[in-house]
């Protein structure tokens, strides 16, 4: 099979109120701009462009045409669009290399959370016959599998603002992160309740923002990069849209994605979890705690803060994959693992492994 | 639209759509058993009753072999508590919301539970649908649900609700509901696209101009579509142009201002190197040509606003243009 590896990220800030327009070009622009200054690359050297985007967040029809101008898409170039978080489009892009017709690929992946209320934007992605009529917001549906872990003791509230204080604490070197700083779980713990078992630190921000990853074949990647993040595992699965008929305690398709994958042997994972308790469902979904049959240390969760300390809808995925690559493009690591979720409750799961040359 | 300081225009955006849907066998014989006030299941391959119904058993692919009559009333198997409800969410003041499996099902299903407060929600509480006084219109025939302990209206001990005049009555199949979605957004232009608003509130036209091929894009887009980078050059144009290309108008529409026939052009401007769309009036729609020379006709000062000031194009007189000056325009 064709070596296909990250070669290259980047990400604008997470923002609470970006002033850009849904259409992404303003934030898009400067992070190509970066991505191919770190490269050396051109727009002329990429031979398929793919993006991720929604158009009930912008509130616009076709809103990722417009953001096409933010390629300079003259001569005419080969490009996709995938309404899902970009790290779908990432895996649209890798099968394109791998089937030969690119050697490199682009992703990219755009929100703007803040357009709408985003909470109440997010129920349309829920059953339209029976569920969505009754317009359940996504924290509301994160709090009831948060319940049902708590009250199965698989997990309780202290450990979930554990999950947050890491998660700030980690971020305090992110400087695309929109939350950081040092808190402790007791001090959360005295919030109050935003959708009971929930506080406010149990749930992603909600964020502005764009990331962009760039793929390339065995014979380029060496040469654009000094350690490649050679993709050894990609694999995505999704479970029923079905809330009540599904165990919300853990999450199959993330089993078996990261089982696909070769999860298990990340040293280092950058989890979307955009609830503190899907965190913790994730790592033992994806077997990256210490113990069970995992042998030595648990991995490093999350060096970046996670989705916790800023969530760009369409974007949290790709920079999920783009920052566990860079831990491996920096040294920090040799097997490292970017996951992305969709839909409700950790329905649908996405997970690629990386490794150093 | 308003702008704050150094921030580009934003303005209310709301946009709706009543989304009709067909419900296909399964869920037109659920919401059917909805109208007459009946919650129904069925067994999956697994021996699990499904309630709802699933459409295709995961495992095997295949429909419902058989409905199975469960609850109404049932078990909260989880929830959650909402103190600010959102539009469209099944109450208005603050409620629960729950995962309840109907007596005789092994699933769940997702509703509205109007307990009062937080505290008189638990796992494990019975609860019975609250049914509401329209019939076919889908799951928000149950209005919400509510604790089996609460005082219902007399005869309630079939857990239905004050309405079920439906009940026991042959219901109408229910094929098709209808499903409004409405969604509020506050809509950013992008900086350049403000300028533009912006001059043209003082009768002025502002394109920009890309740094690296020189085009003039009017309006302005925030970034060369040819080469991806941000346009911030900004260039005065003159409210004259020609019609590069156009159509005449002879198919009655809703909401149309003009009778027609009429004559929607594109018209590239004076130093513009992209057209924008707009009316031409003030001749014969029979005498509009690829070429044409026209020049802006302004709404009275008095009822200028940002956006809309320029009413229409009317031809000057002047020569036409050469088809070669608009030639790489088209």
């Amino acid at each position: 099979m064709t070596d296909v590896a990250v070669v290259g990220f980047a990400q604008a800030r997470s923002e609470r109120h970006s002033p850009a327009t849904t259409n992404g070009v303003e934030m898009l622009v400067p992070i190509f701009h970066e991505v191919f200054g770190a490269t050396g690359l051109t727009k002329a050297d990429v031979d398929f462009w793919c993006s991720g985007s929604s158009d009930y967040l912008a509130g616009r029809a076709f809103s990722f045409v417009s953001a096409v101008d933010a390629i300079g898409a003259f001569p005419p170039v080969m490009e996709s669009h995938v309404e899902m978080d970009g790290a779908w489009a990432l895996y649209e892009a890798w099968l394109k290399v791998l089937t030969g017709e690119a050697e490199i690929a682009l992703a990219y992946g755009f929100g703007k959370s803040s357009a709408g209320t985003l909470r109440r934007v997010l129920a349309l992605q829920l059953d339209p016959y029976l569920v969505a009529p009754l317009w359940p917001d996504s924290v509301s549906i994160a709090a009831l599998q948060a319940r049902l872990g708590i009250e199965a003791g698989l997990w309780s509230e202290q450990d979930m603002a554990e999950v947050a204080v890491r998660s700030r604490s980690s971020a305090i070197t992110n400087a695309h992160a929109q939350l950081s700083g040092s808190t402790s779980a007791a001090e959360l713990l005295c919030e109050p309740y935003i959708a009971d078992p929930l506080r406010a630190h149990d749930c992603a921000p909600v964020s502005d923002g764009a990331a962009v990853v760039i793929l390339a074949t065995g014979s380029r990647a060496s040469e654009l990069c000094a350690r490649p993040a050679w993709i050894t595992g990609f694999e995505h699965r999704i479970d029923s849209a079905s809330l009540g008929a599904r165990d919300l305690t853990t999450a199959p398709s993330a089993v078996a994605a990261g089982a696909a994958a070769g999860a298990g042997r990340a040293q280092v994972a950058e989890l979307h979890a955009p609830f503190t308790h899907q965190e913790i469902i994730l790592r033992r979904a994806l077997g990256l705690d210490a113990g069970n049959d995992r042998s030595g240390d648990g991995a490093r969760i999350n060096p970046s803060g996670g989705a916790l300390c800023g969530n760009p809808m369409f974007a949290a995925g790709l920079a999920r994959i783009g920052s566990a690559a860079a831990e491996i493009m920096s040294g920090r690591a040799d097997v490292a693992l970017g996951h992305a979720t969709s839909g409700p409750a950790l329905q649908q799961n996405l997970v690629c492994v990386m490794e150093a040359p | 639209m308003t702008s704050s300081a150094g921030q580009p225009l934003h303005a209310p955006l709301e946009i709706s759509f009543d989304y009709t849907r067909s419900l296909g066998p399964t869920l037109s014989e659920f919401v059917t058993a909805l109208a007459g006030r009946r919650l129904l299941g069925a067994r999956a391959s697994d021996g699990r009753v499904h309630a709802p119904p699933f459409e295709f058993d995961s495992a095997t692919g295949a429909p419902p072999a058989e409905f199975i009559e469960v609850g109404p009333a049932g078990t909260v198997v989880t929830w959650t508590w909402t103190d600010r409800p959102l539009e469209g969410q099944p109450l208005g003041h603050p409620f629960g919301w729950a995962l309840i499996r109907p007596d005789g099902a092994d699933t769940a299903l997702l509703h509205a539970v109007d307990a009062g407060a937080a505290g008189a929600m638990a796992t494990g509480m019975r609860v019975r649908p609250r049914w509401s006084d329209r019939a076919g219109s889908g799951i928000t025939d149950i209005a919400c649900f509510e604790p089996e302990s609460s005082a219902g209206p007399a005869g309630q001990a079939d857990g239905s609700g004050a309405s079920d005049k439906a009940h026991g009555e042959p219901a109408e199949t229910v094929t098709m509901i209808t499903t409004p979605v409405r969604l509020s957004y506050d809509h950013t232009v992008s900086p350049g696209e403000s300028a533009y608003l912006l001059a043209l509130a003082q009768g002025r036209l502002i394109g920009q101009r890309c740094p690296a091929c020189g085009k003039v894009y009017l309006p302005p887009r925030g970034a060369c579509p040819v080469d991806g980078v941000p346009t911030k050059d900004e260039v005065e144009l003159p409210d004259t142009g020609i019609v590069t290309t156009f159509c005449v108008v002879n198919v009655p529409f809703h909401g149309q201002k003009f009778p027609s026939p009429y004559v929607a052009a594109s018209v590239l401007i004076d130093g513009a190197d992209i057209a924008f769309q707009h009316l031409i009036l003030g001749c014969p729609p029979d005498e509009v040509r690829m070429g044409l020379r026209v020049r802006a006709v302004w709404k009275p000062r008095e009822e200028w606003d940002v956006g809309h000031n320029i009413d229409h194009f009317e031809p000057t007189g002047e020569p036409d243009a050469p088809y070669d000056s608009y030639a790489r325009h088209l």
